[in-house]
């Protein structure tokens, strides 16, 4: 019998150095002869720059080097587009990119000017309290609905006004449709800003090795290898020359695979020039101004039915704020508009959106990226619709679910992946099954709920589906080793960030090595290691680098097999894999260990066949036409307090389908620390900027995240449709917790508070915001 | 810094006396000057709970202490827990993290667990809810806490089986 590792709850491989604190993370890299770095950042949101006086910075003992914008020369440069927009007809695209110091005019608060270089981090911060910048301040464009008006200041004066893109979608015909309609519901939708707040904040060390003509970068990035080949490039370098490594990451969730963030940029080039190791940390203030944030929308959208609840079409278009500098390209907009119909068959579409330029931190990918502002709309009108129908709201989303024969499913648009928009697979129904069975839906909604009511409590119940878009392209690589000490080195390009790669590519090659999972050790994130790869972000790391784990191992399989069908005389269909060692089924004393079959394969002496390639070592990558469709259904029960208008909540259920499961303990952690993001983001957390940009809420003290007493148990269950787009079946899981979060919020708060008669149409929320919703007079629709 | 103050401390066994300036913050102490680093920093504003460390056994957020307050005082940190360095010897409270997937990405772990022991050592069979408070003041924004809670459970019934 061969162990199974593949799908079952193993351990991590990574926890005893984390738990012990030996684990390297970047602000732990302390290098001999090593200088600090501070940036002096802007105070206004937006301002002309006259004029920067660094003389009495200068002037302070220990400070070695400052630099402005005209001190970088040609290096001054703005970053690159890292994602270009997709090929959808009559798309209009304006990119305006981030500079590495601010030049003449700053756009956002918190965008850097001048770079100090000094002995101490202390004295770096000395100094830069000591630079004085004359600005002129200007209007700020703060409001997404006012940026494109005639009088909006202009952010980026070559463009003559605020619109970064403007892209237009359309399945089928909606206007034509529109007549045809029973009912037609129209609501307008806000969805704000938050920030992703991952525990370490991000930071980099550069070491320039002037002798080996070198240069070493730890970074807390998501994506060393194409922040290799960027910085090298910028520099001048050959990529040979660069060597990024991404060590333990304190959380990602997408602003760290932001790459090219001026820091990044500014770091190794200070390095060559001074002939020093530098290092900066950012701190958490310049955390919420200076990492990249996101949501921030507003939509005016109309959906259109049959008297029986059949959705007709959507009708959506939306602004979307890009912040004051677009590098990401248009992936967080286009992931709303591709996530809106969701789980449903609806005929008709028509999306427009126009993305604009404010006077904030600039918005890239932020767990979920954009997902959640498509799921709120749509399972908000289905709500709306289901309440004006008199139809009961699972039966409204059950009769417009697609049905397992339709797949593969085409939604006839452009993903984010610039692949057309095709639902790989899906079985819907059971999952809403299994979720209506765990909230116990007909007895709350038909017993308890009454018997709550009549108390006098306000119980609300929430139910609602989504559907993510994952591991999409273009491609990743390993190479798989096994050491003459039995041991195997798995390398491969994508950075981690808690996900428990450590441990599921190791189940990955366990699986078809027959190796402990414990004997499996993965080096990643670190360019020296392996050379191609794009990173970890759109849940795509356990599906692409995992497939691509899985095809070189298979090949290490096959090598293993040939020569020890050999050495053991019995042909490759007769042995088996197990325990570190290959063998003749049934007779398990005829045995190789794997350790000793590699030793054999690199003989010192002597002569090897004609073709032969050294060791028991296979490299393979793996790129998927598109992107694998994961899916599920979410559902609370939440108790409001009346006099506090704080929600409670008392039970909440998490149903997920992301194809077949790798490990289902680290599956199950993604989806309850998701789960605890989306509940941070619906009702706790929001980035509250005034009219002049100003971000009011800086800190942890004032901007809420989840705590231990405020997230509850996530109930969970699983459905499990394999992908037909990989070998290995899987799906990505990594945003799936967060994105059905905020509609959930607004359906089980509005049933809770039904004497009220509020329509939640807003996310985040709060016991404040609610307060509001309650006094306001109702506008009816 | 020219005003150096002399500051001796024992962490984790082990008598350090080094001259450092006043504004010199414990947690920077701690990991730039004595290189134990296991000891994080999330926000240096005393609101996470990343970079808390035991002092004479109390657990104290060393960003809101600064080094020379130390000065002849017992400090615990992460590397404490496990003084031979061995990973085959983890604290039991460790063990139960590993055990119940209590830590992703492990970078608010060592603050979680230097305030879980005082509060273990006080309460050694907490309820959920008063398990959920004493961590309240750490922040993780990768776990969502639930496993964290069954580690801290797991922990308090192995140490001292209930009769
Ligand atoms: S770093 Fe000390 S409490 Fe956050
Ligand atoms: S495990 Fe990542 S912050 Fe707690």
């Amino acid at each position: 019998m061969t162990t199974r590792y593949f799908g079952q709850p193993i351990k991590r491989n990574e926890d005893p150095r984390l738990l012990t604190g030996q684990a390297l993370f970047t602000d732990d890299v302390h290098l001999p002869n090593m200088l600090h770095v501070a940036f002096l950042r802007s105070d206004y949101a937006h301002a002309h720059i006259r004029s920067i006086n660094v003389s009495a910075a200068q002037a302070i003992p220990g400070v070695v080097a400052i630099y402005t914008a005209d001190d970088l020369g040609d290096y001054w440069r703005p970053g690159p587009l890292l994602v270009p927009p997709p090929p959808v007809k009559d798309l209009i695209f304006n990119p305006r990119m981030q500079v590495p110091l601010a030049k003449n005019k700053v756009r956002h608060v918190g965008e850097p000017i001048v770079v100090i270089v000094a002995e101490s981090r202390y004295i770096a911060e000395d100094a830069a309290q000591q630079i004085f910048v004359d600005f002129e301040p200007l209007p700020a464009v703060v409001d997404i609905e006012k940026a494109l008006a005639p009088d909006a200041p202009v952010i980026h004066p070559d463009l003559a006004h605020n619109l970064n893109a403007h892209v237009i979608q359309r399945k089928g015909d909606y206007a034509a449709i529109r007549d045809q309609a029973a009912v037609l519901i129209k609501r307008r939708f806000l969805y704000d800003r938050g920030t992703a707040a991952a525990m370490e904040n991000r930071g980099i060390v550069a070491d320039w090795d002037a002798k080996n003509e070198q240069l070493t970068m730890w970074d807390t990035t998501q994506a060393p290898i194409p922040i290799r080949n960027g910085i090298a490039a910028m520099l001048g370098l050959s990529e040979r020359q660069v060597r990024v490594v991404a060590p333990f990451i304190g959380g990602g969730f997408g602003p760290k695979i932001m790459m090219f963030y001026p820091e990044e940029v500014l770091l190794p080039w200070i390095s060559m020039r001074l002939n020093r190791p530098v290092k900066w940390i950012e701190d958490r203030s310049e955390n919420f101004y200076a990492t990249t944030q996101e949501r921030g929308q507003v939509h005016e959208a109309e959906i259109a039915l049959t008297r029986d609840g059949r959705v007709l079409g959507i009708h959506d278009l939306f602004l979307h704020d890009a912040g004051a500098y677009a590098p990401y390209g248009l992936t967080v907009a286009l992931n709303s508009q591709c996530t809106l119909l969701g789980q449903y068959d609806v005929p008709h579409y028509y999306s427009e959106f126009k993305a604009v330029f404010t006077n904030k931190p600039i918005v890239t990918p932020y767990r979920g990226a954009g997902r959640q502002h498509g799921v709120f709309v749509m399972e908000r009108l289905l709500d709306i619709a289901a309440k004006e129908l008199g139809i009961d709201r699972v039966e409204i989303r059950r009769r417009n679910l697609i049905p397992p024969e339709k797949f593969p499913y085409n939604n006839e648009i452009i993903y984010q992946d610039f692949a057309p928009l095709i639902y790989d697979s899906g079985n819907y129904a059971p999952a809403l099954d299994k979720a209506l069975a765990l909230i116990d839906y007909t007895n709350f909604i038909q017993t308890e709920q009454p018997r709550l009511r009549a108390e006098g409590k306000l119980v609300g119940l929430g139910l609602v589906t989504y559907v993510e878009g994952t591991g999409i392209g273009p491609y990743e690589g390993a190479k798989v080793t096994i050491e003459t000490s039995g041991r195997v080195s798995v390398a491969t390009g994508i950075g981690t960030q808690g996900q428990g790669h450590y441990t599921v590519f190791a189940q990955v090659v366990a699986e078809q090595l027959g190796v402990n999972v414990e004997n499996v050790r993965l080096v990643t994130g670190d360019t020296a290691e392996f050379y191609w790869g794009a990173g970890t972000f759109a849940s795509r790391g356990a599906v692409v680098a995992g497939n691509a784990i899985h095809a070189a191992a298979v090949k290490v399989r096959q090598k293993i097999l040939k020569r020890a069908s050999e050495d053991l005389e019995a042909a490759e269909e007769d042995l088996e894999l197990v325990d570190g060692t290959v063998r003749v089924k049934g007779s398990p004393s005829t045995a190789i260990k794997l350790g000793e079959l590699a030793a054999r394969l690199n003989p010192l002496r002597g002569a090897v066949k004609p073709g032969a390639e050294p060791g028991l070592e296979a490299t393979d990558y793996f790129g998927p036409e598109r992107g694998a469709t994961a899916s599920g259904v979410h559902a609370m029960i939440v108790e409001v307090d009346p006099e506090t208008m704080q929600v409670e909540i008392k039970k909440y259920i998490a149903v997920h389908d992301c194809g077949v499961v790798i490990n289902p303990m680290i599956l199950e952690g993604q989806i309850q620390g998701g789960v605890a993001q989306g509940i941070g983001n619906a009702f706790y957390e929001q980035l509250i900027f005034d009219e002049n940009g100003q971000l009011l809420n800086a800190s942890f003290m004032d901007y809420l995240l989840p705590t231990a007493d405020t997230v509850p148990r996530v109930e969970m269950d699983h459905v499990e449709t394999r992908s037909p787009l990989n070998p290995l079946g899987i799906k990505g899981a990594g945003e799936a917790g967060a994105i059905p979060v905020g509609p959930l919020f607004a359906q089980a708060v509005e049933d809770a508070l039904i004497g009220y008669n509020i329509e939640i149409l807003e996310i985040p929320l709060s016991p404040n915001r609610l307060f509001e919703l309650v006094l306001e007079p109702q506008q009816g629709s | 810094m020219d005003n150096l103050h002399t500051l001796s401390v024992n962490v984790n066994g082990v008598t350090y006396t080094r001259a450092v300036e006043a504004r010199l913050l414990l947690s920077d102490f701690l990991r730039h000057e004595l290189n134990l680093t296991g000891t994080h920093v999330g926000c240096e504003h005393g609101s996470c709970g990343a970079c808390t460390i035991l002092m004479d056994d109390q657990a104290v957020r060393s960003c809101i202490m600064f080094a020379v307050q130390s000065n002849g005082h017992t400090l615990t940190t992460i590397e404490g827990l496990t003084p031979d360095g061995n990973m085959q010897h983890l604290h039991p409270l460790q063990t139960a993290f590993h055990e119940k997937h209590g830590l992703q990405c492990g970078y608010c772990t060592p603050g979680f667990l230097m305030t879980l022991l005082p509060f273990l050592a006080e309460n050694p069979h907490p309820s959920d809810q008063e398990i959920r408070e004493a961590i309240s003041g750490n922040l993780c924004r990768c776990t969502g806490y639930q496993n964290i809670i069954e580690a801290v459970k797991l922990a308090a019934q192995k140490k001292a089986p209930r009769p």
